[in-house]
């Protein structure tokens, strides 16, 4: 059946864009994430109150081909390409802090 | 149930617009089984303690940074209260020895403070705590790391007015001997002063305290304005309400954080301090929180009854997050650390006699505020005295942090330059309690009842 990896426990962190919606958001983060082994488990996206583009996905680092450091430099530079904000932080902060 | 969008949006704008982050990570340190009869090395062994501790810290405080995307601003070491471990080596010379020592075992560590060179004398002093005052215009003026503190006062033994009778002196003479009067931000005088406290200048590790321990200090002025900034029309029921669910969030933020770096350390994990801290970057001033509030200028009558509101609002939403709250817990206001703090002197708005008003509802007390130089020691010693009274009639941790500055006249400024900020000179009641304060002595412990 599963092997002894699978059965690990997942790690799941939440990588937040924010900025002006634009073509090529989703492509370029989600082809880095398939190249790097990066499971997404989760995708939501919204334009908010204060006229931001948000999108959040949960991903699946457990099997990730490249450490957690490595994963946020390549983040910050897609970010930096596209002019936008992105943020990779564990998912424990977020249950942490908006549920009791 | 799923985070939603909205919920990790509110999270990353506070850490990306509002200066969200872990203000300080303490590590507190016991000393007293390094004490050896052989002061060469009794110093080795507080160096190799300090050192090594602090080297772990910086690095595991580092990858915490990088897991929660949440930056960690200071990572600190406070220690046993250098009179108690200098008793058996109480010589001038082997104190400013120990403070240089502890200076470079944080430099070399990357810790930019470390506090506890200090004393408790709430009752009286020893020798070793009379050449600790000594010796500090000395260290203070010689380190660059080394924090200072003395407790002078407590709720049951009343406030020690002998040893604040020595303060105003020591303090004018580290003002002479520092640059910018630098030295005398590095002291804190207390009462009833937390043995848990991670903040500086203030930190030192109690000897109640365990070997060792880990402390944290949330921050967010900016995040508790920006949601002020969000409710202007709300009547204070509803302002409190929505201060505390925020603060419960960041209080939350610094457990998370403070849990997983104890576990990391191997060490149990101590308090999280609630406090509000401000710093000089734009946004991020609790004078600000105030002027959000609807108060033109914090100082303006009605700032005592909004800082009562914050300050309350900002415990109830802590404690409701967190088992171990502890340290300070409130909201600061120190005058150069907090831009709002600093306009609101420059622009008339805020004078000492407000300030003072305005620390009996805030945690800690007169904080970083510059004075004349020509100003007596003897009104130092009133000014602290007074400050210290409302908090042992209150109940509660006062403190004062003054900088008298040479050669500057009220209404002047002075420059620290970093997280010390920029103080405005203010002005001081030219009138003298002297022949009051001659009278020394001890203010008797009050009465726990009858309190209208």
């Amino acid at each position: 059946m599963n092997t002894e990896k699978e059965n690990t426990e997942k790690e799941l962190l939440f990588i937040t864009v924010i900025g002006e919606d634009k073509k090529g958001i989703v492509a370029s983060v989600s082809t880095f994430l398939y190249e790097k082994n990066i499971n997404i488990e989760d995708i939501n996206q919204r334009i908010m109150g204060d006229g931001y583009f948000v999108m959040t996905m949960l991903v699946d680092i457990r099997h990730a081909a490249i450490s957690m450091e490595e994963i946020t430099k390549a983040l910050e530079k897609i970010g930096r390409d596209l002019e936008l904000r992105i943020q990779l932080q564990h998912e424990n902060i977020f249950k942490m802090m908006h549920r009791v | 149930m799923a985070i939603t969008v909205e919920e990790v949006y509110e999270t990353a704008s506070m850490i990306l617009y509002q200066n969200l982050d872990i203000r300080t990570t303490t590590l507190g340190i016991n000393l007293k089984d390094c004490v050896d009869s052989d002061f060469n090395g009794f110093r080795k062994k507080v160096y190799d303690r300090i050192y090594e501790n602090a080297v772990k810290l910086v690095t595991e405080a580092r990858s915490l940074e990088m897991k929660y995307g949440i930056p960690i601003a200071n990572k600190r070491i406070s220690i046993t209260p250098v009179s108690l471990i200098m008793e058996s080596h109480c010589e001038k010379n082997k104190f400013i020895e120990m403070a240089h020592t502890l200076d470079q075992a944080a430099g070399a560590a990357g810790i930019d403070f470390i506090g506890g060179f200090g004393a408790m004398v709430q009752k009286g002093l020893t020798k070793s705590d009379r050449m600790l005052i000594d010796v500090l215009p000395e260290v203070l003026s010689q380190t660059d790391r080394v924090c200072s503190f003395l407790n002078v006062g407590s709720n049951v033994a009343g406030l020690n007015l002998d040893a604040v009778n020595l303060l105003g002196r020591m303090l004018k003479e580290t003002a002479v001997k520092s640059k910018n009067a630098i030295g005398c931000a590095k002291f804190v005088v207390f009462v009833n002063a937390p043995e848990d406290n991670p903040f500086m200048a203030g930190a030192f590790h109690g000897v109640g305290e365990g070997d060792i321990a880990l402390n944290i200090g949330i921050s967010g002025p900016g995040v508790v304005k920006a949601v002020v900034a969000r409710n202007r029309e709300c009547d204070l029921t509803r302002l409190s309400e929505v201060i505390k669910r925020t603060v419960f969030k960041i209080t939350r933020a610094g457990e998370l954080v403070g849990r997983e770096l104890a576990a990391a350390l191997e060490i149990p994990f101590g308090i999280v301090d609630i406090s509000l801290a401000s710093t000089t970057a734009a946004g991020d001033s609790v004078a600000n929180v105030i002027e959000a509030f609807g108060i033109e200028k914090i100082g303006a009558h009605g700032s005592t009854l909004a800082v009562a509101l914050l300050m309350d609002a900002v415990k109830k939403g802590g404690a409701m997050a967190s088992g171990n709250v502890g340290g300070l817990s409130g909201t600061f206001i120190p005058v150069s650390e907090d831009q709002g703090m600093i306009e609101a002197v420059e622009q008339g708005a805020l004078g000492l006699d407000k300030l003072e008003a305005l620390t009996s509802v805030c945690s800690v007390g007169l904080d970083m505020f510059a004075i004349p130089g020509n100003v007596p020691e003897e009104t130092i010693n009133a000014i602290i005295a007074d400050e210290l009274a409302i908090g042992i009639i209150n109940n509660k941790t006062t403190a004062v942090r003054v900088i008298p500055v040479p050669g500057k006249e009220a209404g002047s400024c002075v420059e620290f330059g970093g997280l010390l900020g920029t103080a405005p000179v203010m002005a001081v009641n030219p009138f003298s309690a002297k022949d009051f304060l001659r009278r020394g002595g001890r203010l008797p412990a009050p009465v726990t009842s009858m309190r209208n």
